[in-house]
């Protein structure tokens, strides 16, 4: 599904290189997930995957389904199946929540050569997919992400995901400021999409997400490449004993 | 931007391609083909006669004519905008252009020369008497409505037809073009023509006042609400021509209406000339709403071409309770001077001003409002969003006095500025005058750049970048175009998004 090859990156308008030779690969139908410390590169690897700008590829390549992704602007890479849910979304005022789905999710039919859906049909649809993450009416009319509370917004990522029916998710630190109950309608939200077509790949600090979403395979992530591949006893180890061990392999300090 | 990329194949004929793509975004900038009548180029004693003879005019309106011709010619084009004007040569262009099937009246509707009925229906204002579906795009708002619009449609010089006249005189509502009222309700009109805009204002407002052909009148009698959208359709056709229309609407006590005015015009290398005048008298607890989506040619890429607007707007609220609202959504025209007023003069009146100004390319825009406290407890609003592009320059003008007698006054101010890319202009130029110790004004401004990371987020989820722009900058405008009735809102929507083409990439 996604192959990512000996990838480097720098900051455009800096010297400073995150990305140092990131090799990934995650089949279709599986569920990886990358831990790491602080600082490792692991939301610049989400949006240069993504396409934001700032980002300069000076080595590698990355492909969804063999497409080449770095070629594409932001919007082919969505319509191509690819999706992140943002470590912090942002907030568009005035833009109703619901206007922007249905427009992101028309904007993608239309690419895909599909009909754009009524606005009959997108409201039963949207109302359908809310109502399993808790989101009420009042949360869709709402400008996007506008006051939203940090649960509000991650679950709101979710809900986007579910509406655009991505093939590969990316979940950047979903987890980080919920509490027990958000992490459950989340993990839920991403559970019930699960399928072998799809692939996800997320992105966290702590086993607990990982107790409800789980991993086929765990990458530990530090100084800007993949350090460690293991199963899910892998992310259990590093719960226990941090990533000191790890580090210390590779030459590396926990303070970097 | 993508579109400047389109790959010419082999066997495409390049001209058709350039042709095709140098047609930009304007939708409306094709012309009618149809015979016209002129009178000479200039303005002169002469050339007034001859208007007022035209639309066979009493002799007492050839006088205020020909009064506010005579002060005209020692005025000067006023220079306090920032504008950056081109020379205008008042001699080198047509005020009076009418169609020759224009020269017999039609009676009826179904007398009007299928020509012009076919440039309505092609502008999207059908002149039927029919149902309009209107709605507010966004799916937390999909109820359409039918609903129905009496439609005053001006071509040129002329007003070619008016909508429903006898369902609104059922009602007692007066609605015609202005020529008809002077002939038949002069009492209205000479009670109310220069009341609230006298002839001699300003520069362009005294040059329409010498030859004004043609235009709306509304009378709506005390305590009735009109039982439709009222609306007026401006469309000049005829090269080298000015259209100088006038608009005088009269709520009595305790009347509503809501009005709507649309305009365009063909897409020419040659700049044109509109001065226009609209007076709205409010009397005792009446209330009017005024929206205008003004989207006239604004010039091509490069600047070229394109209406030069010059309006006077200004709506009098008279006695105790009246109240106005002034909505526009102003997107074309090369150069934009408009600053819709309100006259609170009675106790306990109420004005608000909601603005959507868009300059892209070389557009300039100098628009705002004035709100002239004269009563007591009198309240206004002004909400004022300019978007800037391309190398546009947008500057809003707003005056707020609150005079000796307005005690207890009330303004609020909220003045937002967007600019896309870095070669534009916003400019925020507020004037603020109390002369009374309890009444307050507060004022709050803002300029943004358009944010990268609302932009990357919604083509993160599958939006294109102009479409991102455009769901951006709607957002921006949110407050405003909830402020326009249905029958607007979403076709100001689309105006957004088609006038900001070509701003980004
Ligand atoms: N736009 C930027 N400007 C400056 N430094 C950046 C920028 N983006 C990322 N960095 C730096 O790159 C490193 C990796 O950051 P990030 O990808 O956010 O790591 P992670 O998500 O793993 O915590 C950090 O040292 C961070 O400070
Ligand atoms: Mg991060």
């Amino acid at each position: 599904m996604l192959e990512i090859k000996n990838l480097h990156v720098k900051l455009e308008d800096e010297d400073k290189v995150i990305l140092k030779g990131m090799n990934l690969t995650v089949e279709t139908g599986k569920v990886h997930a990358i831990m790491g410390p602080n600082g490792s590169g692991k939301s610049t690897m989400s949006y240069v995957l993504s396409g934001r700008d700032g980002y300069e590829v000076t080595e590698g390549s990355a492909t969804l389904q063999g497409q080449e992704l770095l070629d594409l602007d932001p919007e082919a890479r969505a319509a191509a199946g690819l999706f992140l849910a943002f470590q912090y979304p942002v907030e568009i005022p005035g833009v109703g929540n619901m206007t922007f789905l249905r427009t992101a999710l028309n904007a993608q039919r239309k690419v895909r050569g599909e009909d754009e859906l009524s606005a009959g049909e997108f409201l039963k649809l949207v109302r359908e997919k809310a109502k399993a993450l808790k989101i009420d009416a009042e949360m869709l009319k709402r400008p996007v992400n506008v006051g939203f509370s940090g649960g509000e917004k991650k679950r709101n990522e979710i809900l986007q995901m579910a509406m655009l029916e991505p093939k590969m998710c990316i979940l950047d630190e979903t987890d980080s400021g919920l509490d027990v109950d958000a992490m459950r309608l989340v993990s839920d939200g991403v559970n019930a999409l699960r399928s072998p077509d799809r692939s996800f790949l997320v992105i966290t600090h702590y086993q607990r997400l990982l107790d409800h979403i789980k991993p086929d395979v765990v990458h530990i992530m530090a100084d800007g490449r993949i350090l460690q591949t293991g199963g899910p006893e892998l992310a259990l180890e590093v719960e226990k004993n941090g990533y000191a061990d790890i580090l210390a392999a590779h030459g590396l300090t926990e303070a970097k | 931007m993508a579109t400047q990329e389109t790959d010419i194949r082999e066997g495409v004929d390049r001209e058709t391609v350039e042709t095709v793509q140098n047609m930009g975004s304007y939708k409306y900038g094709w012309e009618t083909e149809i015979e016209m009548e002129y009178a000479p180029k200039g303005i002169s004693e002469e050339i007034v006669r001859l208007i007022s003879k035209k639309n066979d005019e009493p002799e007492w309106m050839l006088e205020w004519r020909l009064q506010a011709y005579h002060r005209w010619v020692e005025m000067k084009e006023p220079d306090w905008a920032l504008l950056d004007l081109p020379k205008i040569d008042y001699q080198d262009l047509y005020y009076y252009a009418r169609p020759k099937s224009m020269v017999e009246k039609p009676k009826s509707l179904d007398e009007v020369d299928p020509k012009l009925l076919a440039t309505y229906e092609k502008l999207g204002i059908p002149l039927k008497e029919q149902m309009i579906l209107a709605g507010v795009e966004g799916a937390e708002n999909i109820n359409l409505e039918e609903r129905q619009v009496a439609v005053d449609a001006v071509f040129d010089s002329v007003s070619v037809g008016t909508t429903f006249k006898e369902k609104l005189a059922e009602a007692g509502v007066i609605f015609c073009s202005i020529s008809e009222a002077i002939k038949d309700h002069p009492e209205l009109v000479k009670k109310y023509l220069g009341s609230v805009v006298p002839q001699t204002d300003n520069y362009f407002a005294t040059l329409n006042s010498a030859c004004f052909s043609d235009g709306s009148f509304v009378y709506v009698p005390p305590g009735t609400r009109c039982p439709m959208e009222l609306s007026t359709y401006f469309r000049i056709n005829a090269e080298n021509t000015g259209q100088f229309e006038r608009t005088l609407i009269v709520c009595d006590k305790g009347a509503y209406v809501s009005y709507l005015e649309g305009c365009t015009a063909p897409k020419r290398d040659t700049a044109q000339l509109h001065a226009a005048v609209v007076e709205i008298v409010i009397l005792e607890d009446a209330e009017v709403k005024y929206s205008t989506v003004q989207n006239w040619f604004p010039g091509d890429e490069e600047g070229k071409g394109g209406i030069y607007n010059f309006v006077t707007k200004r709506a009098d609220c008279r006695e105790p309770r009246a109240k106005v609202m002034w909505t526009q959504v102003e997107t074309g025209s090369a150069i934009t001077w408009k600053y819709p007023s309100c006259i609170l003069r009675g106790d306990d009146t109420s004005g608000e001003f909601y603005s959507i100004a868009i300059a892209n390319n070389y557009q300039q825009a100098d628009t705002g409002t004035k709100m002239v406290h004269l009563g007591k407890n009198t309240r206004s609003r002004i909400v004022s969003k300019g978007i800037s592009a391309g190398q546009a320059q947008n500057t809003y003008r707003g005056l707020v006095s609150m005079h000796p007698r307005a005690k207890n006054s009330r303004n609020y101010t909220q003045c937002d500025s967007l600019l896309i890319g870095d070669k534009c202009g916003a400019h925020t130029v507020p004037y603020i005058e109390v002369k009374n110790n309890s009444s307050r004004v507060e004022h709050e401004a803002t300029t943004s750049k358009v944010d990268d990371d609302q932009l990357f987020y919604c083509r993160a989820r599958g939006v294109g970048e102009e479409e991102a722009v455009a769901l951006v900058v709607n957002g921006f405008c949110r407050d405003v175009l909830q402020a326009l009735p249905m029958e607007f809102a979403m076709e100001a929507q689309s105006l957004v998004a088609i006038s900001l083409e070509g701003s980004v990439g």
